[in-house]
């Protein structure tokens, strides 16, 4: 049962769509359909957040509560507002008064050509409803998908750190509980669906109705965050034909831990799972920090990251490393397989039509184990990665030492798709970790891998940097005080 | 007959302005931190940029088709499918442009749309008007062009080694640097590939067009330069000027960028305007911005240097060969600025410097702020940090042993003295003030204590010219109303990108009538208001349209006093403008009051000011001159630490000291300084450029071109500004120009990452590190340290 009705809030007042093309980016919508020019169109690709604008959702954590977070409108498609509270920068103000999240930007002279301020105004707003008082870090991590050309940053920063304690409750304090009371109100409705200019688009609620959907119509095209698949739209003018979104599917946005394993559902967002994966692997949550920006991260998602099988996707290397599973469902049958299974080829994977991937299963680690990863790429924030390293180190005590008795190196960036090492592995296994066996390793190394040269590196680049972060593993496993890191992220 | 506003309960009204954000209170204006005149619209998303302006009626949206080859001759075009396209109303070839149909803004060589021939991948060859921008974009696309391909020049050294040139070479000479260098001590020589850079304005380039009654074209444009779209557009339309008005109030960034760059697209809207009477916006996509717009050129340079024992350079041949890409643009002056900067802050003595405008089949690269001067300065500071460790001494110490003298050594290679030199006091200053000396020993015991990280400190100063070097730019109008409620209306020349020149043009203007700043409302700068514009480029933009504001001003301000004088029979020095009243010998009237008195004896209450750059003038057949009126001059610090496994680093530090002269504003001033320096270590960190084999633009887009973001500004950022420095030139309140001279800051963070590179072999060899540094240049740079250590 579908209802052929979009329906959200776009800042305080409830709007329902139909007959829109679901092709239709948010940021399209906002600026050519309700004709709210305040948001800016910077790249529309998600990589400069001139776009930003901020959903509030009913936090899945703690009921009756609001979640606000900011998102990239160029790259999130409009059928995934349903449910949602939409929030732009032309409703910040009350009245003539502005919005701590503008005022301060005025106040330090955060703004100079104007043209990426809403977005900054917005990622600053969903910080503040979070925070009141953020720190550095914190507004660094909410900023970084934010670019400006003009300021150098230092005064927006400035702007973003005040703290908001002592401002007015602003109109969405104010209608708070009216707002939880609607979309608590929209969850109840039947699975939206959106049809226009011969285009369709479908939410399922749960994993029945998700099956149902691609048994029927298995040239469907899944979309969970779409950070990736938005941009097949907006800058290789194609077309998608069916859309079903995954964000609303029960059993695919759910975090579980058993006392082995943590198991993430393929639909729920990064920033939803990056907390419980840090607490676990702390590389690893450091190392999500940098994937993408703060709107890409809530909205992007897991399966996303895995199933679009991109070899320089960086959640899979580290996935192989800690030898994760992956479930995969098709018409009420399901399949466990290890994610390093999963890829066949560039862009090709084992994926049967019809099949998606449900839940991917974390292994806790125990004893002995050790996480490290690395991510290369020419900027620190929001840039993929030239390669990525993740090396899982088991050791045991025996009497000549720290013996490795299972290791894992996968790299991402080295070839057509994510993969490990297996000569240098070979070398290390049931070894010690020495200079001469890293030296070993690093040579052997070369064989594992041809890489490519391309825009963000070239293949010797990628090689040298491969072996060396092999070394540096070592280093770092060697002694705990030595310094290893520019910035202290994976 | 109408009758005037009661001005008693209109200046209650001003107040509105106090609940609307922060007040830019303070009389007058000028020396006080104002904010952006645009800060409160921009904030709240209400500032209107060309995209956001209403759609007119019946309004198509254009896109180009673009070429294919970078260099190839074009057999057939079959355009039928385009045509056919769902949307399409138009599709127009070089065959339907009425007028013109070269565009090129000094000498020809940029075709509006191909004519029988491609020189870059991503040229226009076609252009098509369509009801929305998707259906245009994708029409575009249908085209079935043959072509037959020709050989394409993609590097500088294969244009350099077949005389491709778009221009022809240049020499500036002092004296006999061929003996100098022979003669001196020691002789070094060493060459660097500078990259170029994109503007990555936030706001792509945007024009719509709209026809008007009379067979003309209203443009509404994203450019730094409305006079020159007007012009091409009345050109290519074959129109008079006077029937081409453009309008410009803001752009979303420029940066040089929208200096030539922003007339195409106004021209091809134009012309599909023209051809299907309906108005036209041509909005580029920030892909086709990236493949078909200019940017900074990249060079390759190389030197040839003699020195003394200290260091001191005696004679120095410089090259500098820029690549303009296919045509000739601003490319001629942007050359010559390199070349006029290849002494940075340094005198050279005997010194030959050629500069080479090398054509290669890449798009045509343009005016990026600071217009070639950067690339001129990296040569000089490469020279620097090889004599340094050559003679084993702190680059720092060559730096200074360098500069230009007071009243010796002062003397530049074309032959401009330089004046008012204060780069050794600024040098000083912030070497104590960024406690250099003592962090440099702390590097160096960090260093001797880390095995992987490494740290490098570098101080850089920068001098850089201040005038357009074509001399007839050097100008500018502008237009002052009083109306009878006493506000204020302003109309200038120049066009406010982000800059900050709005508010500071205002704040001259309250300053001269003593009113408060937001009596004074800025208008989009337009054509029909102030004709024959210059570029806003080249910094000059407070400077030139500053002084011809103040001039209206004061026009209008000696109109009233006359008219006291008269009416209140009292001298000139009994009238006085201050805190929103005029006083006339003992009365006192509120500026408005007084204004609506003026107007009914019939004084005028509206003027134009002029201004043209005094001093200023340079011989290109002898190389002399004086090209610039004045220096802008300032000096940073930067602090890095870089990873030798990776090439991976982190800014930790950076102190600016900038003379900014009487800075009119100094928070505006700041944050050019901030935004200028974080730009220029972009340019020269993590930005780049990288075309393949067959001329193609790979970095297209923003995910595989990386501007600075927020992380990678410095950890720790001081800025300051020179305190009681007034511009010893009559400049504007002595002030002094800021919208480029800190971008050239950022070579300090490169020489800081040479420094930290240089320390893996003892700083006993000079590392070659080619910009953009990127991680895998770091790299390599350190595993070069590694084999010669």
């Amino acid at each position: 049962m579908t209802n052929s009705t979009v329906r959200f809030l776009l800042n305080n007042d409830v709007v329902s769509i139909e007959n829109i093309d679901p092709n239709l980016t948010v940021l399209q919508y906002l600026r050519e359909i309700q004709f709210n020019t305040g948001t800016k169109e910077g790249c529309a690709s998600g990589d400069c957040g001139a776009c930003t604008v901020v959903l509030a959702e009913l936090d899945t954590d703690h009921a009756g509560q609001l979640h606000y977070k900011s998102i990239n409108s160029c790259i999130t498609f409009v059928g995934s507002l349903h449910g949602k509270q939409l929030i732009t920068v032309e409703d910040l103000k009350d009245g003539v008064k502005l919005h701590h999240a503008q005022q301060t930007i005025v106040d330090n002279h955060g703004s100079q050509c104007g043209f990426c301020t809403p977005g900054f105004v917005m990622s600053s707003f969903a910080l503040h409803k979070q925070k009141k008082t953020p720190n550095r870090a914190e507004v660094l991590e909410a900023l970084a998908g934010n670019l400006c050309r003009c300021t150098g940053y230092r005064s927006i920063i400035e702007a973003a750190i005040t703290s908001s304690v002592d401002s007015e409750e602003d109109s969405f304090a104010k209608h708070y509980q009216e707002t939880v009371a609607t979309l608590t109100e929209f969850q109840k409705l039947p699975a939206p669906s959106l049809a226009g200019n011969g285009h369709d688009y479908v939410a399922p609620k749960n994993i029945d109705e998700l099956a149902y959907e691609l048994t029927s119509e298995p040239e469907s095209t899944l979309v969970a965050g779409g950070t990736d698949l938005a941009l097949s739209v907006t800058q290789n003018l194609a077309t998608i034909n069916k859309l079903v979104y995954l964000g609303n599917v029960e059993e695919l946005t759910t975090i579980e831990e058993t006392d082995t394993e943590i198991v993430i559902g393929s639909a729920l967002p990064y920033s939803k799972f990056i907390d419980t994966l840090h607490h676990y692997y702390p590389d690893l949550g450091e190392m999500i920090e940098r994937i993408g920006s703060k709107q890409v991260r809530n909205t992007g998602t897991l399966g996303g990251n895995v199933g679009n099988a991109s070899p320089i996707g960086d959640m899979p290397p580290a996935l192989i490393a800690l030898g994760a599973t992956m479930t995969l469902h098709v018409a009420g049958v399901e399949r466990t397989i290890l994610v390093e299974d999963y890829f066949v080829d560039y862009k090709k994977t084992v994926l049967k039509p019809a099949e998606f991937i449900k839940s991917i299963q974390i292994p806790k680690p125990t004893a002995g184990q050790t996480l490290k990863l690395y991510k290369i790429s020419k900027r620190l924030d929001d840039d993929i990665s030239a390669v990525l390293a993740a090396i899982f180190i088991e050791q045991k005590s025996e009497s000549q030492g720290q013996i490795i008795n299972n290791i894992r190196i996968a790299f991402g960036g080295m070839a057509a798709i994510p993969k490990r090492a297996p000569a240098a592995e070979a070398v290390l296994q049931g070894n010690t970790l020495t200079k001469e066996s890293v030296a070993q390793a690093k040579i052997a190394l070369a064989t594992d891998f041809q890489p490519m040269s391309d825009v963000r590196a070239s293949d010797k680049y990628r090689m040298r940097v491969a072996q060396n972060l092999i070394e540096k593993c070592y280093l770092e496993l060697q002694s705990r005080t030595i310094e290893t890191r520019v910035v202290n992220y994976a | 007959m109408r009758s005037l506003i009661d001005v008693r309960k209109a200046s209650s009204n001003t107040d509105k302005s106090v609940v609307n954000g922060q007040k830019n209170v303070g009389l007058g204006g000028v020396g006080r931190s104002k904010k952006h005149d645009s800060a409160d619209k921009q904030v709240a998303g209400s500032a209107i940029y060309v995209d956001d302006r209403p759609a007119l009626r019946g309004e198509l949206h254009a896109a180009a088709g673009q070429s294919a080859y970078a260099h190839a001759n074009i057999l057939s075009m079959d355009l039928s499918a385009v045509k056919a396209a769902e949307g399409v109303v138009a599709v127009i070839t070089v065959e339907d442009v009425p007028g013109h149909t070269d565009i090129g803004p000094v000498f020809p060589g940029d075709p509006v749309l191909a004519i029988g021939k491609v020189e870059y991948i991503g040229q226009p060859i076609f252009a098509v008007a369509a009801t929305s921008y998707d259906l245009a974009r994708k029409a575009a696309k249908l085209a079935k062009i043959e072509y037959e391909e020709l050989a394409a020049v993609l590097t500088v050294k294969d244009a350099l080694q077949k005389q491709n040139f778009v221009r022809p070479p240049f020499t500036m000479k002092r004296g006999d640097s061929e003996s100098a260098i022979a003669g001196a001590e020691h002789q070094l020589s060493g060459e660097i590939v500078v990259g170029g850079q994109e503007h990555m304005y936030l706001e792509g380039q945007v024009s719509t067009a709209v026809p008007t009654e009379d067979g003309g074209m209203e443009i509404f444009t994203s450019s730094q330069h409305p006079s020159e779209v007007q012009k091409l557009v009345a050109e290519v339309l074959d129109i008079p000027l006077n029937k081409v008005l453009v309008d410009m109030r803001r752009m979303g960034g420029g940066f040089g960028g929208k200096e030539t760059q922003a007339a195409p697209w106004a021209c091809l809207a134009a012309l599909l305007a023209n051809e299907t009477n309906r108005p036209v916006k041509f909005k580029l996509g920030r892909m086709d911005d990236m493949i078909m717009t200019g940017k900074r050129h990249p060079f390759e340079n190389n030197y040839t240097v003699g020195f003394d024992k200290d260091g001191q350079i005696k004679g120095i041949n410089i090259e500098v060969n820029g690549n303009c890409g296919y045509s000739p643009d601003l490319s001629d002056a942007i050359v010559d600025r390199a070349m006029f900067h290849s002494d940075n802050a340094y005198f050279l003595d005997q010194a030959t410097v050629t500069g080479n405008r090398c054509k290669l089949n890449t798009v045509s690269h343009t005016a990026y702020r600071g217009f070639g001067g950067p690339q001129g300065m990296m040569t000089i500071e490469m020279v620097m940090d090889d004599i340094a460790r050559h003679l084993g001494k702190d680059p720092l110490e060559i730096r200074k042993i360098n500069l230009y003298g007071d009243n010796e050594r002062n003397e530049t290679h074309y032959h401009q003295e330089v004046e008012h030199n204060n780069l050794a006091e600024i040098i000083e200053s912030l070497e104590l003030s960024s406690d250099y000396q003592a962090r440099r020993q702390a590097v160096t015991e960090f260093n001797a204590n880390n095995a992987i990280l490494k740290k490098g400190i570098a101080l850089t100063p920068v001098k850089f010219g201040i005038s357009f070097t074509v001399q007839h730019l050097n100008q500018a109008g502008a237009l002052v109303h009083i109306y009878t409620d006493g506000t204020i209306h302003l109309s200038h020349g120049g066009s406010e990108m982000g800059q900050g020149l709005n508010i500071k043009v205002a704040q001259i203007v309250a300053e001269e009538f003593q009113v408060d700043v937001d009596t004074v409302a800025i208008s989009a700068a337009r054509t029909d208001k102030v004709p024959n514009s210059s570029p806003t480029a080249a910094s000059s933009g407070t400077d030139l349209n500053g002084k011809a504001a103040e001039a209206a001003a004061k026009t209008i301000k000696q109109r009233l006093i006359d008219f006291a004088c008269e009416k209140y029979q009292v001298t000139a020095e009994q009238v006085t403008f201050a805190n929103n009243n005029i006083i006339v010998g003992e009365q006192t009237f509120s500026f408005a009051e007084f204004s609506q008195i003026a107007y009914m004896a019939r004084v005028s209450l509206s003027s134009t000011g002029f201004y043209k750059t005094p001093k200023i003038h340079f011989d290109r057949a002898t190389g002399k001159g004086r090209p610039f009126f004045y220096y802008a001059t300032g000096a940073s610090v930067s602090e890095v630490l870089i990873d030798t496994l990776t090439g991976e680093y982190k800014m930790l530090r950076t102190d600016i000291l900038q003379d900014v002269g009487h800075s009119i504003n100094p928070a505006i001033d700041i944050g050019q300084i901030e935004g200028a320096f974080v730009q220029g270590m972009g340019w020269l960190t993590t930005e780049e450029l990288m075309w393949n084999e067959q001329g193609r633009l790979l970095s297209n887009n923003p995910a595989t071109y990386k501007i600075p973001a927020i992380n990678d500004a410095p950890e720790d950022f001081r800025v300051a500004l020179v305190p009681d420095a007034p511009n010893r030139e009559h400049t504007i309140y002595n002030s002094k120009a800021v919208g480029e001279p800190p971008f050239m800051l950022g070579m300090s963070v490169w020489s800081a990452l040479k420094d930290a590179i240089s320390s893996v072999a003892d700083h006993k060899v000079s590392p070659m590190l080619d910009t953009p540094a990127t991680p895998e240049r770091v790299l390599w740079a350190v595993e070069a340290m590694k084999a010669q250590s």
